[in-house]
């Protein structure tokens, strides 16, 4: 399993603290500052590279320092062409003291000033930097002018960068740079990538790299080459080169082979059945992962619902707007801590404790009055409903509101070449385990569970035991209500914020709960499983319109059938 | 004289109910206020020539699709405070009405008749998704009511009742796509086509998927896929493109619509997919709709649209600024946040050569300002002078085409020399062959292989 990096690079990690002044006297030690071991390595294949291709851009004599310079404020040129002429120079240098410009080129953060100069942008410190020492420059230059770039400039620039990245320190960064020289990027550079390969410890990079390796060498004219290459592309199952392999095995327009050795075209063959098995895997893997945090939406969904409808009975129309407000509670959190790195941490709280308020109040106020007497509350509670998406509305406009997701649940965990499951995903079928759990705890093990079980199976009796009823039924409301409130802070990682955000989830919630059973907390788990992979087994099969079609239909059929859901518990509902 | 005053009474209820009976019969609908004074046109009534000047506002306020009409109401709003702040028109002032249809396609429908009927406006600015104005289209045919569509839409008609100030297929997807095939856009040559479960997504594929026939990509090249309004699981789907993509460039074409945009951007951003690896072109996500996104994981993605907000011209400079002034006069929700985009661009426009023309027309009688909207100029934010076309209803626009930054702006990559005229009906459907769109005599039909007015002999006067 490979984490995947989307960081911004630092000055700090590539070590480059003193100006270079003049041209290499020797490799290894320029002008007396001694280079760090791997940009030494770095140069030394660079050199090698130039000197194999004679490049213009290092024929003219010049201090590399110099060129380097003209090429980094060549990147905030007006015209296209000239931009991409300046990466193609910075490539050639090959110092890794470009990709702090570089990187800042793709990610809209670099500036030209009144002396003509291009600077890097920080946008966490706002201060302007100079792109090789990353020192910062004061006074600034002003008015800076932003170098907008298109994705024509970006698809040049990261081969580039990621040639550059090759030699970085961090084995994260070079298993990026080997993933994007891999999938497709200019195989201008080979030996760059042996001599990369030679010196790599890592074993994710050196997969990575040898894969590149493959890439290239499936063109060579050697075909013990193409044998060895498409070996390993066997070996790695990966994807991308499904076509390439096709192609190989199948034949021209001519009816000749595409492929005259027979033993390539045969290892091709191989090659490509390892392909297609390991992404039917793949993707039979895939869809249960995806079922599975499905399932986690579902229960998050259902879990405070299975409460409040399982336990007290009440046929809870406003639900939906429980999640919705506490996502909006995680918005205002967000709001308030100014995109702090930690506010998702606590709005989890503050989301539980407000819903969980909400919930008191409402029963205290309307539901406790209509106990016994469903229909009106069904009526009630939709009015209520309606209120809260109107009071909302009011107070944060009817737009959605953008809640972003944490820099530490970006990305995701690539599983296997071609799946990647993203970390707030995991992150939401994590959180909603414990959820449940310590639902399960607080009604299992604790004495307000006692109290909550007595009351659920016999009212009368727990009255006259002493066990305060109405406060009982106020407090299941309320934790009902805070744990759907928790699910909110975890549906505004995944999806939208916006006042009908419960409407979308209202029926599910129902459909987990009555298929589950009314009023077990497995039953809600079950369901939520079952139906979270069966829609994701369904989807590709039927597409996401007739999967969902279907999935309702099975419900109803299986209620038909089973009323009682998959799990029954004698208790008030059913009387 | 008790009887008589009874009999007196029951005469009046009589004739009361007879008129009644009487308007229904002419109206088939509810009864009108007054009885008797329901006009056949809705145009306001002679006695009301004084009085302000009433026009419809029919934008969902909630539901799906409120992240992007809720503007279009405000700058129909700023529009209409602006003509009147310039005097009115007629030297009569707008009036607006302003109606919710809650996204709810239906209601259009029943919004539509109440403005037209009970409100009497004089015109209707309204209506986003196609599947909201293809309800709304019989009510405006029926009452003889006049509507501006502001929206980008699948084409494919072209009504006596409505102008359409959005782009029609050709002014957008087209453009795009054939921006994505070329060196710049990346060369494309696998297509997934992706959209919403309804007759816009359906009907742009439809005839994108003519259209990359025409340009030779086989039917095992392009993918298409729906989801329902509102969807938010784009896991398997992402997961679909990433497969797919293998081997070819691929890029996307998303007609998604509404606010299931966030969670297909997120997952994209999740997946790790770039805009360089595959682009994903949107027809429906502009600024106003990038406002509720974190666009840091969108960067290089595109969208193509008649006008963006980055356009830099001193005509576009004054609209955003008065769209600013008016944001913070009123208070709106989002302030200094708020955005400028191409449907409220086309709105603006719409509003003032509905002005125009009514000036020009020197009445607000639907049918009057109907034959002066045709030939309207006005200069437009995006930087030309945009004329209606009187032939088909529809504006000649230019085409941008922009890549997302992180700042939630576009940086323009792509942009047509000047605007281009609508084609209502697509050239490359095969059943449209011949049909034409054109309100002018002696053609006076939007939806004809022939002119309706042929020459005395007969023979069809087709050109």
């Amino acid at each position: 399993m490979r984490k995947l990096h989307g960081g911004e690079v630092r000055y700090a990690e590539w070590g480059i603290g003193r100006q270079v002044n003049s041209r290499p006297n020797n490799l290894g030690h320029v002008n007396g500052v001694r280079l760090a071991h791997w940009q030494r390595r770095l140069l030394t294949s660079v050199m090698v590279a130039v000197a194999a291709t004679a490049l213009p851009a290092l024929a003219q004599a010049g201090p590399l320092e110099d060129s380097l310079t003209e090429a980094i404020d060549g990147l905030g040129a007006a015209s296209d062409d000239k931009i991409n002429e300046s990466i193609g120079k910075l490539g050639a240098l090959g110092d890794p003291r470009a990709i702090a410009a570089l990187d800042a080129l793709c990610d809209e953060r670099l500036r030209v000033g009144t002396d003509g100069h291009a600077y890097v942008w920080d946008s966490k410190t706002r201060d302007l930097r100079s792109p090789l020492t990353g020192q910062v420059v004061n006074p600034e230059p002003r008015p800076l002018k932003e170098v907008e770039v298109s994705n024509e400039i970006r698809r040049v620039a990261f081969p580039v960068l990621a040639q550059l990245k090759l030699g970085s320190p961090d084995a994260a960064v070079r298993l990026a740079a080997a993933q994007e020289l891999s999938n497709g990027g200019s195989a201008e550079a080979p030996a760059l990538l042996r001599g990369a390969l030679a010196r790599e410890h890592d074993s994710n990079v050196r997969e990575a790299l040898t894969l590149a390796i493959a890439r290239v060498d499936l063109g060579s004219a050697d075909a013990s080459a193409r044998l060895a290459a498409l070996e390993v592309i066997g070996k790695s199952g990966d994807d991308d080169f499904l076509s390439t392999l096709q192609q190989i095995v199948g034949q021209g327009a001519d009816g000749k082979p595409n492929e005259p050795d027979p033993r390539v075209r045969a290892a091709a063959a191989r090659a490509r059945n390892a392909v297609i098995s390991h992404q039917r895997v793949v993707g039979f893997v895939g869809d249960l992962l995806h079922g599975l945090s499905l399932a986690s939406v579902l229960l998050f969904a259902a879990l405070g619902l299975a409460v409040t409808f399982g336990l007290l009975g009440v046929i809870n129309m406003a639900h939906g707007e429980m999640l919705m407000l506490g996502a909006y509670a995680t918005y205002t959190v967000q709001t308030a801590m100014h995109g702090s790195r930690f506010n998702l941490l606590v709005a989890i709280p503050v989301a539980f404790l407000s819903t969980a308020l909400v919930g008191v109040l409402l029963e205290r106020t309307i539901i406790r009055h209509l106990y016994k007497r469903p229909l009106e509350t069904l009526l009630a509670t939709w009015g209520i409903s309606l209120g809260l998406i109107q009071t909302v509305r009011l107070i944060f406009g009817a737009q959605n509101v953008s809640v972003a997701n944490p820099d530490w649940l970006a990305g995701g965990l690539q599983i296997a070449h071609g799946l990647v499951l993203p970390w707030t995903r995991i992150a939401v079928v994590g959180f909603v385990i414990v959820v449940a759990v310590a639902v399960w705890f607080i009604l299992q093990r604790t004495r307000f569970g006692l109290e909550v079980r007595a009351v659920t199976q016999n009212r009368a009796m727990a009255a006259c035991i002493g066990i305060p009823t109405k406060r009982v039924d106020a407090l299941v409301f309320g934790l009902g209500s805070g744990i759907a409130g928790l699910g909110g802070v975890a549906l505004s990682q995944l999806g939208n914020v916006g006042p009908e955000l419960g409407q979308s989830y209202i029926i599910d919630s129902f459909m987990v709960v009555v298929l589950g059973g009314v009023g077990r907390l497995a039953g809600a788990v079950a369901a939520a499983l079952g139906l979270g992979v069966v829609n994701k087994l369904l989807e590709p099969l039927a597409g996401a319109v007739l999967g969902k079609i279907a999935i309702l239909v099975f419900v109803i059929l299986f209620i038909q059938r089973r009323p009682q859901g998959m799990f029954a518990i004698k208790g008030r509902v059913e009387a | 004289m008790r009887t008589s005053f009874t009999g007196f009474r029951i005469a009046v209820l009589a004739l009361a109910a007879i008129s009644t009976v009487a308007t229904t019969a002419c109206n088939k609908e509810a009864p009108a206020p007054a009885p008797g004074a329901a006009p056949a046109v809705p145009a306001a009534p002679a006695a009301d020539d004084k009085g302000p000047i009433k026009i419809g506002i029919l934008h969902s306020l909630s539901g799906t699709m409120a992240i992007s009409e809720t503007s279009l109401k405000d700058v129909a709003l700023m529009t209409i405070e602006e003509i009147n702040a310039a005097g009115g028109v007629l030297g009569r002032k707008l009036e607006p009405v302003v109606v919710d249809p809650a996204s709810n396609w239906p209601l259009f429908a029943e919004k539509a008749r109440d403005l037209i009927q009970n409100q009497k406006v004089a015109v209707t600015f309204g209506c986003w998704t196609s599947v909201s104005r293809k309800s709304v289209l019989p009510v405006f045919e029926e009452l003889n009511g006049l509507l501006f569509y502001p929206v980008q839409y699948e084409g494919e008609e072209s009504s006596w009742n409505v102008f359409y100030t959005g782009a029609a297929p050709n002014q957008q997807a087209i453009p795009a796509v054939e921006y994505l095939m070329g060196k710049k856009g990346g060369n494309a040559k696998r297509w997934v086509l992706l959209g919403t479960d309804y007759v816009y997504p359906r009907t742009t594929n439809k005839i994108l998927r003519y259209f990359l026939h025409s340009k030779g990509v086989a039917d095992d090249d392009i993918m298409e896929k729906y989801t329902p309004f509102g969807h938010s699981d784009y896991q398997t789907i992402v997961g679909d493109i990433k497969k797919f993509a293998t081997g070819k460039r691929t890029a996307v074409v998303s007609t998604i619509n509404g606010d299931s945009n966030v969670p297909f951007y997120k997952e994209l951003g999740n997946q790790g997919i770039k805009a360089t690896d595959i682009p994903v072109v949107a027809f429906s996500v502009g600024e106003e709709e990038l406002r509720g996104i974190d666009t840091k994981p969108l960067v290089g993605q595109l969208a193509a649209w008649n006008y963006f907000e980055s356009i830099d011209n001193p005509v576009n400079k004054a609209f955003i600024d008065k769209w600013m002034a008016y944001v913070k006069k009123n208070n709106l929700p989002g302030g200094d946040k708020r955005v400028t985009n191409d449907p409220m661009e086309a709105t603006y426009i719409g509003i003032h050569m509905w002005a125009q023309a009514a000036e020009q027309a020197h009445s607000v009688n639907v049918d009057s300002v109907r034959q002066a909207v045709g030939y309207q100029h006005f200069a437009g934010p995006d930087g030309f002078d945009i004329t209606m076309d009187a032939e088909n209803h529809h504006l000649h626009k230019p085409v941008y085409i922009g890549e997302v930054k992180a700042d939630g702006q576009f940086h323009v990559v792509w942009k047509t020399d000047g605007p281009i005229k609508a084609e209502a009906w697509s050239p490359y459907i095969p059943d449209d062959k011949g049909k034409k769109a054109d309100w002018l005599y002696p053609w006076a039909c939007g939806n004809c292989t022939a002119a309706k007015f042929g020459t005395p002999s007969g023979v069809s006067a087709a050109k």
